[in-house]
């Protein structure tokens, strides 16, 4: 990005003698004139943490309390989005369903994408034999579609939000792997690392501290993707039954339980769960999308 | 052409293997004896009994020769029976499949349907307003769970026709043949496939898109325009013909992923398909069936793999000579 900046600033900044720096406030305000639909997605994903970590105070009833005087009652003051068969409150299980996509959703992506990073960036450092043998191990991992894969560990070890993760999180990793690999390749030939390696560094420095910051852009893009299908994964198991348990609140869950029974009398059951679901994914993908653009000139316009 | 087609295959086998292996020690991995939960149901274990049922399942034998008859079972399309109902594995299975294959293809061609067409479209108006509210419509297709559509689209099925004709109607849920009764099967089918299909659209969609942006910066292009070709005959011969073929690996992929989708959307319409039989199988820990299913599922989308690199190759000679 400094690259592209005009001649007088960086004449400036070597007559000043400091480093030209853009602080933090700077380069997200840069980025939201620049990615308008980006910062939409940021609003989106914002709006999502903040109800996820502030649930307590946000939500204005007991996520699990049921009120029996006020079963499937439609969206009013009282309840803004209504309330469920048991008669507890729609948005404050939503709010607290945010949490719970919150922790499944980032624990999932960052695990699973860390992982995958230093497998990807390791195997292409290697390269040889070693490369090969694990390309072929994750032809077979891929060939598993995610949520396959996800339910197959689930009938393992069973359901819950800790089995949820670990059944999200496997299938994860071969996917981010696949695609560091293919960008750490390149930075292999580059000479820095033949550098790297004459001045006696030993592998895991190399890789780590010399060939994972250069393929931090396609990382962090990925990661926002991982974040998005990992909380998608997580409400179709939930929705299933072989997710998140009763009495944690979950999105998906909320639409297993009575959303179809209800849906002509009381269809805000079904409506704002999946709309709460829908809105934080489009804004993850949104976000993405306009991170991709940010961080790869490259891809733009594409 | 034929020793790429050899080669592709020849790669396709350790894949397959592989996945086999992963398979066979993921179910190896459940906690505890298999036996034992199922003969503890009446309290205590009867010795006899417990080697029995270890000799019944093959688990007196080496871990070895146990995949090597796992192996050889799913070779000759033996999958043993399951172990809820009690029936054969390949005839749960078969029983099935119609519905999720007839569900697959419909989605697939109203994915293709929706997504050429928008996606080229999109690419020609590029940061317009069309191009601009078709990337909407792509990504919140990808970012929608395909089972709340499918709720939503039966609510809305629900109103529009208890406000038309006075008498709710719901889709039939019961799978008859396409040839004995096209209507009523269609009926079934229609709305299962259309929410499937809308997200499978929304991912070629945005494939068509940015393969055909590129495509349309190629010099051959410019040499096109420059010769005064007409515009639609670019479009449609010089520019689409090249920017399909990422396009048509991509539908072959999603081909496979649909079965995933299918596991969901197949509960919400209730429809007895592999994808519900797969959640049954997984709720009532029935490993025969679920290690079945998951190789069914594999084998899918290694065979779409090959046949989509094998398309590729035939339509692109590129790839052939490389």
């Amino acid at each position: 990005m400094s690259l592209a900046l005009p001649n007088e600033t960086l004449l400036d900044r070597s007559a000043a003698g400091r480093p030209f720096r853009r602080s933090l406030l700077q380069r997200v305000l840069s980025f939201c004139v620049r990615e308008p639909m980006g910062t939409l997605g940021l609003v989106l994903v914002l709006a999502m943490l903040i109800a996820g970590l502030g649930a307590d105070w946000i939500a204005p009833y007991n996520p699990t309390s049921n009120d029996f005087t006020a079963m499937t009652e439609p969206p009013s003051w009282a309840h803004p989005l209504g309330t469920d068969q048991f008669g507890r409150d729609l948005l404050s299980r939503i709010v607290f369903g945010a949490r719970t996509a919150i922790i499944v959703g980032f624990t999932c992506a960052i695990v699973g994408g860390v992982v995958g990073l230093v497998l990807g960036v390791a195997s292409a450092y290697f390269g040889g034999g070693v490369d090969m043998l694990f390309q072929r191990v994750l032809d077979v991992m891929m060939a598993f579609p995610l949520i396959i894969m996800a339910l197959a560990v689930v009938a393992i070890f069973g359901t819950g939000v800790q089995n949820v993760i670990i059944a999200i999180t496997i299938p994860l990793i071969p996917r981010c792997a696949r695609v560091v690999r293919s960008s750490a390749l390149s930075i292999r030939e580059v000479p820095y690392i033949d550098a790297a390696r004459t001045c006696g560094l030993g592998h895991a420095r190399i890789i780590l501290r010399h060939m994972v910051p250069n393929v931090m852009a396609p990382f962090l893009i990925l990661l926002t993707a991982f974040v998005g299908q990992a909380i998608l994964a997580e409400a179709s198991l939930s929705y299933l039954g072989l997710g998140v348990q009763e009495p944690v609140p979950a999105w998906g869950l909320m639409l297993q339980g009575g959303a179809e029974e209800y849906a002509s009398t009381a269809p805000w059951i079904a409506i704002f769960p999946g709309l709460a679901i829908a809105l934080t994914v489009f804004g993850i993908s949104l976000f993405g999308d306009a991170l991709r653009d940010a961080l790869d000139p490259k891809l733009r316009d594409r | 052409m034929y020793r790429y087609i050899v080669n592709r295959l020849l790669l396709a086998v350790p894949t397959l293997v592989g996945a086999a292996a992963l398979v066979f020690l993921l179910m190896r991995l459940i906690p505890g004896d298999i036996c034992l939960v199922r003969l503890s149901g009446g309290g205590s274990v009867d010795a006899d009994a417990l080697a029995a049922c270890h000799a019944d399942l093959g688990m007196d034998r080496s871990v070895l020769l146990q995949f090597l008859s796992f192996l050889g079972g799913f070779a000759t399309f033996d999958f043993g029976t399951s172990m809820w109902s009690g029936k054969p594995v390949s005839y749960e299975i078969l029983t099935r499949l119609p519905i999720s294959l007839e569900i697959a293809v419909l989605a697939t061609v109203v994915a293709i349907a929706i997504a050429i067409p928008l996606g080229t479209l999109s690419a020609l108006r590029q940061n317009t307003w069309t191009d601009f509210v078709i990337r909407t419509v792509a990504i919140a297709g990808i970012a929608t769970p395909s089972f709340w559509l499918g709720i939503i689209a039966l609510i809305i099925v629900l109103d529009v026709t208890s406000a038309v004709s006075g008498t709710p109607w719901m889709p039939p849920i019961d799978y008859v043949p396409l040839w004995q009764d096209p209507v009523r099967n269609l009926s079934m089918a229609i709305l299962p496939a259309l929410t499937v299909g809308y997200r499978y659209s929304a991912v070629t969609m945005r494939m068509t898109r940015s393969a055909m942006l590129e495509v349309l910066r190629e010099d051959y292009i410019r040499t096109a325009r420059a010769k005064g070709l007409v515009h639609r005959l670019i479009i449609n011969r010089h520019a689409l013909k090249n920017a399909l073929l990422p396009v048509v690996t991509l539908i072959g992929i999603e081909f496979a992923f649909l079965i995933g989708g299918l596991v969901v959307t197949e509960q919400v319409f209730n429809l007895n398909g592999i994808g519900r039989l797969f959640v049954q199988a997984v709720q009532n820990q029935d490993y025969t069936l679920t290690q079945a299913l998951v190789m069914l599922v594999v084998a899918v989308f290694v065979l779409t793999n090959l046949v989509v690199d094998i398309l590729y190759a035939w339509l692109d000679p590129r790839i052939r000579y490389a």
